[in-house]
């Protein structure tokens, strides 16, 4: 494994996360809710308007829709192309969803918020598939593309620059 | 001092984070975005963002882009995850404490505070049902002693009021951590070019902006930044960012936004409803100010250091009250903590008592006589005579405001004009 592809889990950098946000365009939210409270339905929202296709796996609620689109019970069963993964599901599941994303195809697998497993992280590396652990999507694409300043925090981009609108 | 960037340091810091170029002009200088109101894209826009789903302005109550950028900064120099700006110092202390007591609750407060601090604490808390708990700055072991499972917060000043004097943070940090609670510092006279509290592990940090930051006397503000550590998920003691919010469809603070929790709460209820947000005119005065922070930090600190060991030598003075002496008991603390200098704010006793200090305060030509600190002006009190004037002697002396003390907040003029300036007025004293 070249050296350039070992990530410091404890500490991602902005040029890391950055490209995964801009490469990806189809999203695999594993445990999103249909429950529009639910931060995985918020995150599911955001990254719809933020452009990304977003499909839900979510096993006890086949048959619904979360924003018009159908859930799928789990990640073999997905029919279109996924270029990540990401779990809103306990750490001890992670493995198993790691591997399941291998065998789709998919480029990143990440893990939300307070979730961790450094097994699940080896055997999607060892694959050839990026990992974050204990980030959201949401957060960080709100952080280095803007919008997270507009609420006082502190997003780390520092630019001279005049940013596209 | 903490890393606060992988690749930049303090001082470009504090001239470019939180205000890069105006996004939809160009313009150079952060613009003033002098608006009450936003236009919603769409009805589903609007919703998402009163339902917290997505960032963005609603209203100025809650956010504004001006008073946003200096958010951005000022957290990213204290080295936290967010912060929100208020109208005043006080103001900031009394979001800081929302979304963290009750009616019942108990806050362990400094003694050594602005005075301003413990009459709002002592007195106007109560009639929230906060209570304040006073405890001995100097004595960690009256923290520990006045802790009980009512505690939801320890609240001290870093470089402490009235001048001179330095806590001893990382005690009052075991304490804090031992009991479960979060510790806020008040970082006003120290600011995050001299300490970054939240490296000392400090949970939260409160500033009156009002002072060096904004830095030329021309704006009232405050703001409370988080370090985003805290663990609020799950903490029964802090039902508002660990239980479902009945007002935003039962979400639950802790759990939709991890470590920007306490920060969302602040603008999306404390702001919202207690209303008391800083103005995009005296967030931008204070993000120009902020730039030039490092530079007059430097000169505030060899200015107060360099009149505080001249008039250490003074036949007309009795004492000097400054941690940069030799001569102060917080000398070593002082090193510890504010290794660049322990900032421009100080107290000397006069000879001759009261009449002195009036006559001192007649005869000064370059230090303009009022109740504030952290101007580029030097700034003279006497507080016996103004602030104290209402307590007896007694309060007087205990308060650290004796009929002969003065204050100095020393500004950024040429130091030999401020020694002359003193010296002359010393000596005419008879
Ligand atoms: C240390 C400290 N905290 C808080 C305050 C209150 O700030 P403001 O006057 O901006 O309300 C002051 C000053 O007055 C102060 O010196």
């Amino acid at each position: 494994m070249p050296d350039s592809f070992i990530v410091n889990h404890d500490n991602y950098t902005d040029n890391y996360i950055r490209d995964i946000l801009r490469s990806v365009h189809s999203i695999a939210i594993v445990g999103a809710s249909i429950n529009w409270k639910r931060p995985s339905n918020f995150v599911m929202k955001y990254l719809i308007q933020k452009g990304y296709r977003v499909i839900p796996v979510n096993k006890n609620s086949v048959g619904d829709q979360i924003y018009g689109r159908n859930i799928y019970p789990d990640l073999s069963s997905v029919k279109e192309t996924v270029d990540m993964v990401d779990i809103f599901r306990p750490s001890k599941e992670a493995p198993q969803l790691a591997e399941n994303s291998i065998l789709i195809g998919a480029k990143v697998f990440w893990m939300q918020l307070e979730l961790r497993n450094d097994r699940a992280a080896k055997i999607a590396e060892d694959a050839g598939v990026k990992v974050v652990m204990n980030r959201c999507p949401k957060i960080e694409y709100a952080r280095l593309f803007g919008e997270l300043g507009w609420s006082g925090f502190n997003t780390g981009v520092i630019s001279v620059k005049k940013r596209r609108t | 001092m903490l890393k606060l960037h992988p690749n930049y340091g303090f001082n470009t810091l504090a001239v470019h984070s939180g205000s890069a170029p105006d996004p939809s002009t160009g313009a150079r200088t952060f613009p003033i975005y002098q608006t009450a109101a936003y236009v919603f894209d769409d009805a589903d826009h609007a919703a998402s963002l009163y339902n917290l789903q997505s960032p963005g302005f609603i209203y100025s109550r809650l956010a504004n882009p001006t008073v946003a950028a200096l958010e951005e900064k000022l957290a990213t120099l204290e080295g936290g995850r967010g912060g929100t700006a208020t109208s005043s110092g006080h103001a900031a202390e009394i979001i800081a404490l929302f979304p963290l007591m009750a009616p019942g609750m108990e806050v362990i407060v400094a003694d050594k505070l602005y005075g301003g601090t413990i009459n709002l604490m002592g007195k106007s808390f109560q009639k929230f049902g906060w209570k304040a708990i006073f405890v001995d700055t100097e004595d960690p072991e009256s923290f520990q002693s006045a802790i009980t499972d009512k505690t939801r917060a320890i609240f001290i000043e870093n470089l402490a009021n009235p001048g001179g004097i330095v806590t001893d943070l990382e005690e009052i940090v075991k304490i804090a951590n031992g009991a479960g609670v979060p510790l806020i510092v008040d970082n006003t006279l120290a600011t995050p070019f001299l300490s970054q509290p939240l490296e000392w592990g400090a949970d939260i940090v409160v500033h009156s902006t009002t002072k060096y930051l904004s830095g030329q006397g021309n704006a009232l503000g405050g703001i409370v930044i988080d370090s985003g550590n805290f663990p609020w998920l799950g903490n029964q003691k802090y039902p508002s960012l660990s239980s479902p919010s009945a007002e935003y469809n039962g979400l639950i603070f802790s759990e939709t936004f991890g470590d920007l929790a306490y920060t969302m709460y602040n603008h999306a209820v404390s702001l919202r409803d207690l209303g008391c947000t800083q103005s995009p005119m005296n967030a931008w005065l204070t993000l120009n100010g902020v730039e030039t922070l490092p530079l007059r930090m430097e000169r505030h600190c060899s200015n107060g250091l360099a009149l505080a060991e001249f008039l250490e030598k003074h036949q007309n003075v009795e004492w000097v009250s400054h941690a940069g002496l030799k001569s102060s008991p917080y000398f070593k603390l002082g090193k510890k903590y504010f290794p660049n200098g322990t900032g421009s704010l100080f107290s000397f006793g006069v000879k001759g008592g009261y009449e002195s200090g009036i006559k001192l305060l007649e005869s000064v030509e370059l230090f303009s006589h009022v109740a504030n600190l952290g101007d580029t002006r030097s700034l003279i009190l006497h507080p016996s005579s103004t602030t104290h004037r209402q307590l007896t002697k007694d309060q007087q002396i205990a308060s650290g405001a004796g009929p002969e003390v003065v204050r100095l907040s020393v500004g950024i003029e040429c130091v030999e004009d401020l020694i002359a300036d003193i010296d002359q007025a010393l000596n005419n004293l008879r």
